[in-house]
């Protein structure tokens, strides 16, 4: 059996079906609010344009939820089947969001969700309008579980380690569910998920301007969304840069690869643009990029929010740095051995009930725990993130970002000063930037995960431990089922979803 | 409140409530039996719509509640989490196939441009109703026939079979359990069907559907009952050391009155609504069932747990074992839990709610033929 392809295969196989889980999560979070505002505007105006309006983006919200459940349901399940080490060894503190979701969550979603669509004539309208919103506050509820499960493992807190079951245990949930990380994530990816609402919205209305069709719906959709666009995008930004900052305070190894650092400085600039030199080696002397553009002081200034701040690079993270109190990893992986040795002698005490070793291991433990995580490694090199495929997917995420602002002022501002549908070069752009949405959310959840790896939970755990022991052949097939039932089921509904859009208003209900 | 319970008893208390969460999975499975009958039962494509749009304002629900069983057995059980999700791994990915396919079905089954076709959405659901139920009652039968695994000093699992859970399927024993939660699905979907849609032949196809059924379902879940009382199980004592007892789970019967009668009165419900459905096609018969089978099965589930028995025994290494004292949470997260889990009954109140509100007027034909309305 070769574990190292089983670890691998389960890696694809999560990140598969992640990303696809993924295209559909953020249109549901962003167009459930845009529906709600739509529906709210039709029972305080009583005009029957704006049910029109809310039943077409329902219907196309529904084609999309649906796929999104499908793809969601293995989520739940797959950190036992493909991740059965790591369900151990942190299950105390990471089940609890999980099962949280599905109590607070899920049930809201899907209870409402029957009601928002088979309801218009059985409910009242207050009802109906309530379970609209119930049904985005559910569904927002539920990635704010997810993201903080997500977010304990980039940055774990609120636990301690108990050597009798070998496993973390929850001390306090509080620090849990309001980790600084934790909170910024779910703020971060939400707006995400609004922002491709709104363009979502944005850029289908722009395709009715631009074929002359529903024209008053479309202008109506457009307002709507680019408003909603304009301040979720700016909110995007600063979310973001907050979580630039955790980021660089708890898991600096993933700050250096996004910025390609490999040798920290005080005054950091952010690289704008660049690229990077593929022959670039960590401790060579090659330079670091073939080309590119930095903005001065910015990368100390979002990192430490200082400009004359210190900035670890990768070099730094992997051969220390006393001037900057920075341990070498190869010190960190002999305290890890010292703390995995003394786990194990622990246990050994324990089944022979020696009272004085388990207390005298137990101690050792306690004093390297910080380290434990390292004890799975050999070479201080294996602590470096895939560098290129972090970089690169974080300049994009944040140029896409801010292309977004850019765009929605100019749509609203076109809408409201001028007649947009003399303006086809906006319409086009408009039109043409809902991949870019989906492009920039998957570059940014590649980011995060890819960039905290080797670890599947920051210094406690690397990713080769967490997983299950199933050979690689097992995963490789069940990777392959995954891989071609979701592309079939994306295949249907994007047909679907492109036919319903040509029906236009008219035809939804 | 919950911090002052012992260990022992959140433990109990969480298994409590998973046994709840199965009772309910259960009865709503109701949709899957549904699902199950969509090629005999309805005659023409007009009532197979109204069957579809019936179930599928509650499907979710059901989808839901496996979610949140898969959570709160992470919660609250996390070595069972880990064990039997990673080790038994295709006969879980062939559960959640099943209901993966589910998802979209009801959606894009009638949607202009669907790729596959009305008809591959319409066995999707069929094979979701049929091969999903069947295979998580082989899954659920093998805490009791046992499990092929072993923990290793870190309480990871190392699974001794190369099938990886399709082992289960080997075990003729296993099918009782699953053959009669198919045919227990198919009998709550009759009963379902007679509350919730408004169509005279339609009825008495229904009753015919539920008597042939019922003969159907007694043997299975009588064969089921007949082996777990009669055959060995897996006891633990107070050092936790796991070992073989004859007639188990029948001492627990014994040993727990109260389980005892749960069980009997979740049974002559069932049965006093199978009656009323086939007899008299009452329309609250559907009400009966549910809380007959909720009964039952959460008896039966802590049959399993309680009483110092292994849930998820190993056949292969005894003392790996899983029981609620050695697979469970720590005190703090299932107090913490215990917490949240305090906002369950107002969930249960506003579905309730929700489920009233909309099932005030029956699915008709007409309902089926308004353009203004939503359908599947």
């Amino acid at each position: 059996m070769n574990e190292l392809a089983s670890v691998d295969w389960s890696r694809a196989q999560f990140a598969l079906t992640a990303i696809y889980h993924f295209l559909f999560v953020p249109l549901t979070l962003g167009l459930s609010f845009i529906i709600a505002i739509m529906e709210t505007l039709y029972i305080k105006t009583g005009d029957a344009h704006w049910k029109k309006i809310t039943q077409f983006w329902m219907s196309l919200f529904a084609i999309n939820f649906a796929i999104g459940v499908a793809t969601g349901l293995i989520m739940e399940f797959e950190f036992g089947t493909n991740w059965a080490n790591y369900s151990w060894f942190v299950g105390d503190i990471f089940g609890a969001p999980l099962a949280i979701e599905g109590i607070l969550a899920f049930f809201m979603e899907s209870t409402f969700f029957a009601v928002m669509f088979f309801g218009w004539n059985k409910v009242s309208p207050k009802f109906h309008l309530l379970s609209t919103w119930l049904v985005a506050i559910g569904s927002n509820l539920s990635a704010f579980w997810i993201l903080i499960a997500n977010g304990w493992m980039q940055y774990p807190v609120g636990m301690h380690f108990n050597p009798s079951t070998a496993r973390n245990e929850m001390s306090n949930f509080f620090d849990v569910a309001l980790s600084p990380v934790a909170v910024s994530k779910f703020l971060h990816t939400v707006a995400s998920g609004y922002v491709i609402g709104a363009l979502f919205v944005v850029g289908i209305s722009a395709w009715f301007l631009l074929k002359n069709k529903e024209l008053l719906f479309a202008k109506r959709s457009m307002v709507v969304g680019a408003t909603f666009g304009l301040l979720t995008s700016l909110f995007l930004a600063l979310s973001g840069d907050e979580s630039a900052y955790q980021v660089t305070q708890h898991q600096p190894a993933k700050l250096a690869a996004m910025e390609g650092l490999y040798k920290g400085e005080s005054r950091a600039g952010l690289i704008a643009f660049g690229i990077l030199n593929p022959n670039k080696k960590i401790g060579d002397n090659e330079p670091e990029f073939l080309g590119d553009i930095e903005i001065p002081y910015m990368l100390s200034l979002l990192g430490h929010r200082h400009v004359d701040a210190f900035v670890a690079g990768l070099e730094d993270l992997v051969y220390g740095n006393p001037t900057h109190n920075i341990t070498p990893a190869s010190e960190r992986i002999a305290n890890g051995k010292i703390a995995l040795q003394a786990l194990s002698d622990f246990r050994k005490a324990k089944k022979m009930s020696d009272e004085v070793k388990m207390k005298e291991n137990e101690a050792i433990l306690q004093t390297h725990m910080k380290d434990f995580g390292y004890g799975y490694f050999e070479k201080p090199e294996q602590i470096i993130p895939p560098i290129a495929i972090s970089f690169y997917s974080f300049h994009i995420m944040v140029s896409f970002g801010m292309w977004f602002i850019a765009l929605f002022a100019l749509v609203l501002f076109f809408i409201l000063k001028r007649d947009i549908k003399n303006y086809p070069l906006v319409l086009y752009a408009a039109l043409w930037s809902i991949p870019l949405g989906y492009i920039a959310a998957e570059a940014g959840w590649i980011v995060a995960e890819v960039g905290r790896q080797p670890w599947a939970i920051q210094d406690l755990m690397p990713t080769h431990i967490a997983a299950t022991h199933l050979g690689g052949g097992n995963v490789a097939f069940s990777f392959t089922l995954f891989a071609i039932l979701f592309t079939v089921l994306l295949i249907a509904e994007i047909k679907i979803m492109l036919r319903q859009i040509a029906k236009g208003f008219e035809g939804a209900h | 409140m919950f911090e002052l319970l012992s260990f022992l008893q959140l433990q109990q208390l969480w298994w409590i409530v998973v046994s709840l969460l199965a009772g309910l999975f259960v009865f709503l499975m109701f949709i899957q039996g549904g699902q199950s009958l969509l090629f005999s039962l309805p005659e023409n494509e007009m009532e197979k719509s109204m069957l579809i749009n019936s179930l599928g304002r509650k499907w979710e629900l059901g989808f839901t509640t496996l979610v949140l069983f898969g959570g709160a057995l992470f919660a609250a059980f996390p070595l069972f989490y880990a064990t039997s999700f990673g080790g038994a791994y295709w006969v879980w990915l062939a559960i959640l196939f099943c209901f993966i396919i589910q998802a979209v079905s009801y959606e894009y089954r009638k949607k202009e441009n669907n790729f596959l076709g009305q008809k591959t959405y319409e066995i999707f659901l069929y094979i979701n109703g049929s091969l999903g139920v069947i295979l998580l009652g082989v899954a659920l039968s093998t805490l009791f026939s046992g499990a092929s695994f072993h923990l290793d000093e870190n309480f990871f699992v190392q699974w001794d079979s190369k099938l990886r859970g399709l082992e289960a399927l080997f075990i003729p024993q296993n099918y009782l359990l699953a053959f009669a939660l198919f045919f227990l699905a198919r009998l709550s979907a009759g009963l379902y069907f007679l509350s919730n849609i408004n169509h005279a032949s339609l009825h008495v196809r229904i009753q015919k559907m539920l008597l042939k059924n019922t003969l159907l379902f007694l043997p299975f879940f009588l064969g089921f009952l007949a082996w777990i009382f009669l055959k060995e199980g897996f006891a633990y004592d107070a050092s936790g050391i796991v070992s073989i007892e004859a007639y188990k789970y029948l001492n627990n019967l014994l040993a727990l009155p109260v389980v005892a009668v749960m069980i009997l009165l979740g049974v002559v419900l069932v049965l006093v609504a199978l009656y009323l459905g086939i007899f008299k096609a009452n329309v609250h018969a559907i009400k009966i069932m549910g809380f007959g089978i909720v009964l039952a099965v959460m008896g039966i589930f802590l049959l399993l747990g309680l009483n110092q028995t292994a849930f998820y025994p190993s056949i292969t290494a005894l003392q790996s074992s899983l029981t609620i004292e050695n697979s469970s949470g720590s005190h703090y997260t299932l107090t913490a839990m215990s917490y949240v889990a305090l906002i369950i009954p107002f969930v249960l109140a506003y579905i309730s709610y929700a489920w009233y509100a909309m099932d005030r007027k029956d699915i008709d034909e007409a309902e089926m033929s308004d353009a203004s309305e939503h359908h599947y």
